[in-house]
C-alpha cells in the first residue's frame, strides 16, 4: 500500500496483497455458498474467468505485456463483481458485468494504478442503470426457502444460464425484498418503519449473519465484520476510512432516528443493512481509488457515509453504498492535492 | 482547393466530429436513436447551407469587426426559419429534438464554416463545403445515433433487429453512453486514420515507423 513518504518497502508486492484481500473476502464467500449454494458457486467462478479473460483479450489487443493478467487483481475485480451482484443474476448479465469492469472501469485507463473509480462498482452501476429488472430480483435465500427445489444443482443451472422465469417457478415464490428496497417501499405506500419491519420479519440477527436478500456477498454483516478486521489487522486497509464511514452512517441514522422513528430507521438497521459493510471495509478502501493522507481518508469516509444516507433515505435507490463510494471516487484526486500530509523532516 | 477535396475535407478528413470534436450538445444529446440523428444533422445541413450561401454572398459588404454578430444573426434567422417550418409539417420529430433546434444557432461548426471558409470563399466552394461539413455532421449523429440505439435497444431506425427477448442494455440510450459509445466510435476512426497514414507512407518509400509498445 502507498502511505506518504517517508516511504520504505515492506515486502509486500501487489499479488501478495491481492491473494490477502480474496483470503478476507472468504467468509462472505463461504456465507455466499450457505445462502445460494451452487448459483454461488456458478456465478463466482462465472465472474472471475471472465474478468480473467476479459483483461487477457484487452492486453492482447492493445500489443501489451500479459504479465498483469497474473497479479491477481482480475481475479480479485472478478470475485468483487460476483458478491455485488444478485444471485439471479443470470449469465449473461455476469459477462456483461465483467466485459465492462475490466474494460471502461480499468484497462481504458491504463490498468492496474490508473482507474479514477474501482472497476466492479463501476460495472455494478452500469448494471444496474441498464438492467434495473434483472438486477432488483432478489432469490430467497436457502435457509429461508424452506427447502424449495430452489437450489437443486439442475434448477441453479437452468436459472443461471437461461433466467429466473425458465424455471417454471411463480415469480413470488423464489423472490423477496431486501430490507432496505422493503422499508423503502412501504414508506412510499404510508406505512411507517416499524410496520414495515415487522412486515418484512425483519430481525437485527438475521441481517447480521445473512439472512435476508441482498446480493451474493453483501447480506452478512459478520462475515465482512471477520474479513474486514483481518485486513485492518494485516495492514492492508487503515482504519480511517471503514471507521469514518460507518461511523457517519450510524450518527446521522442515530439522530435521525430520534428525531422521527416512525419515518426513519434505527442505526443498527442501517449498518446491517445492504452493501454498507461490503463497501466500507473492501470497496471504499480501495487503496488505488482512496486517499493518500489519513486527513484525506477520514473526510472520503465521512463523504462515503453522509452520500450514502442521504440516497438511502431521500433518493430514488433503495442503496446508496455503491453510488456514495463511485461519487466519492471522484474527489479522491482533489483529496490528495489539498491534504498533503506534512512532509517528513520539513 | 479542388471540389472534391473540400468535400472529401467536411464528410472524412475534417469531419465536425470525428476530427473536430465540434456540436458535442446536438450530437450527444439527441443522438437516442439513428432517426433522430439523421434528422438533427438534416436541419444542421439545411442551416449550414444556407448561411454559407449567404455569408460568401455578403462577404466583401460585412466590415471585418462586425462579423460575428453578423453571421450569427443569418444563422438565428435561417435556424428560426427551419425551425418553424419542422414545427409545422414534421410537429413529431420537432417535438423529440425539442430545445436542441433553437441551440443549432450556437452549434460552433456552423459559425466555425462561416467565419473559416464561407468568408473567404466564392459561392459555388462556399455551398461544397457546407454540402461536406453538413453530410459530414449528419453522419457522425445517425453513426453514433445507430449504435446507441442497437446496443440500447436492439434496434436500429425503429426495426427490431435482435428479437423481443433482447434486454436492452439501457445506459446506452442513457446520457452516459453517448459518452462512452462516442469515445469508441473515435477511437475506431482514430486507428483507421493510423492505418490509413501508415499505408501511404510505406507507399512513398518511407520506412515503416514501429508502433511504440509499453
Amino acid at each position: 500500500m502507498i502511505t506518504s513518504s517517508p516511504h520504505s518497502h515492506s515486502g509486500a508486492s501487489s499479488s501478495n496483497m491481492m491473494l490477502l484481500v480474496i483470503w478476507a473476502l472468504l467468509p462472505a464467500t463461504l456465507v455466499a455458498g450457505w445462502l445460494y449454494g451452487w448459483l454461488a458457486l456458478l456465478q463466482i467462478t462465472t465472474a472471475m474467468a471472465a474478468c480473467l479473460a476479459t483483461e487477457w483479450a484487452l492486453l492482447r489487443m492493445m500489443k501489451r505485456p500479459i504479465a498483469p493478467l497474473f497479479d491477481g487483481s482480475a481475479a480479485l475485480t472478478g470475485l468483487f463483481l460476483a458478491l455485488v451482484l444478485p444471485a439471479a443474476a443470470p449469465c449473461w448479465m455476469v459477462l456483461v458485468g465483467a466485459i465492462c469492469a475490466m474494460s471502461l472501469g480499468k484497462q481504458l485507463y491504463g490498468g492496474l494504478g490508473y482507474n479514477p473509480f474501482n472497476p466492479a462498482l463501476s460495472a455494478r452501476v452500469i448494471l444496474l442503470i441498464s438492467f434495473p429488472l434483472q438486477m432488483t430480483t432478489w432469490l430467497i435465500p436457502q435457509p429461508l426457502s424452506g427447502g424449495a427445489d430452489l437450489y437443486h444443482f439442475t434448477t441453479a443451472a437452468a436459472l443461471f444460464f437461461s433466467g429466473v422465469g425458465s424455471i417454471g417457478l411463480p415469480f413470488d415464490a423464489i423472490t423477496m425484498a431486501t430490507p432496505l428496497g422493503g422499508v423503502k417501499t412501504a414508506l412510499h405506500t404510508g406505512l411507517t418503519v416499524p410496520q414495515a419491519l415487522a412486515q418484512l420479519h425483519y430481525s437485527s440477527l438475521d441481517s447480521l449473519l445473512g439472512r435476508e436478500g441482498g446480493s451474493l456477498g453483501e447480506s452478512s454483516a459478520l462475515a465482512l465484520l471477520v474479513g474486514g478486521l483481518f485486513m485492518l489487522y494485516r495492514r492492508l486497509i487503515t482504519w480511517q476510512i471503514p471507521l469514518a464511514y460507518l461511523a457517519t452512517v450510524a450518527l446521522l441514522a442515530a439522530v435521525s432516528h430520534q428525531i422521527d422513528p416512525l419515518h426513519y430507521a434505527s442505526a443498527s438497521f442501517h449498518l446491517l443493512a445492504g452493501g454498507l459493510m461490503l463497501c466500507a471495509f473492501f470497496m471504499a478502501t480501495d487503496p488505488v481509488t482512496s486517499p493518500v493522507a489519513p486527513r484525506g481518508q477520514l473526510l472520503f469516509g465521512i463523504g462515503c457515509g453522509v452520500l450514502t444516507w442521504v440516497i438511502r433515505n431521500y433518493g430514488g435507490y433503495p442503496e446508496g453504498a455503491m453510488f456514495a463510494v463511485v461519487l466519492m471516487n471522484c474527489v479522491v484526486p482533489l483529496l490528495d492535492r489539498h491534504l498533503k500530509p506534512r512532509v517528513y523532516g520539513q | 482547393m479542388k471540389k472534391r477535396e473540400i468535400l472529401a475535407n467536411g464528410l472524412w478528413h475534417n469531419n465536425a466530429v470525428f476530427a473536430q470534436l465540434l456540436g458535442m450538445c446536438p450530437l450527444l444529446g439527441v443522438t437516442t436513436s439513428a432517426a433522430n440523428g439523421f434528422w438533427m444533422g438534416a436541419i444542421t445541413l439545411l442551416v449550414l447551407l444556407s448561411s454559407n450561401t449567404l455569408v460568401s454572398l455578403v462577404r466583401h459588404q460585412v466590415p471585418h469587426q462586425v462579423r460575428i454578430p453578423v453571421y450569427i444573426t443569418i444563422i438565428a434567422t435561417f435556424v428560426t426559419i427551419f425551425g418553424m417550418a419542422m414545427d409545422a409539417w414534421m410537429h413529431d420529430t420537432f417535438l423529440v429534438l425539442g430545445l436542441f433546434i433553437p441551440l443549432i444557432v450556437v452549434n460552433c461548426s456552423i459559425l466555425g464554416r462561416a467565419e473559416a471558409f464561407a468568408s473567404k470563399n466564392s459561392l459555388g466552394a462556399s455551398l461544397i463545403d457546407a454540402l461536406g461539413m453538413g453530410l459530414g455532421f449528419t453522419f457522425a449523429l445517425v453513426v453514433l445515433g445507430g449504435v446507441r440505439e442497437f446496443l440500447g435497444k436492439g434496434e436500429l431506425f425503429g426495426f427490431n433487429l435482435l428479437g423481443a427477448d433482447y434486454p436492452g442494455f439501457i445506459m446506452f440510450v442513457l446520457p452516459p453512453g453517448a459518452f462512452i459509445a462516442l469515445g469508441f466510435i473515435l477511437a475506431v476512426v482514430n486507428s483507421i486514420k493510423q492505418r490509413r497514414a501508415l499505408a501511404s507512407r510505406s507507399i512513398a518509400g518511407e520506412t515503416m515507423p514501429q508502433p511504440v509498445t509499453a
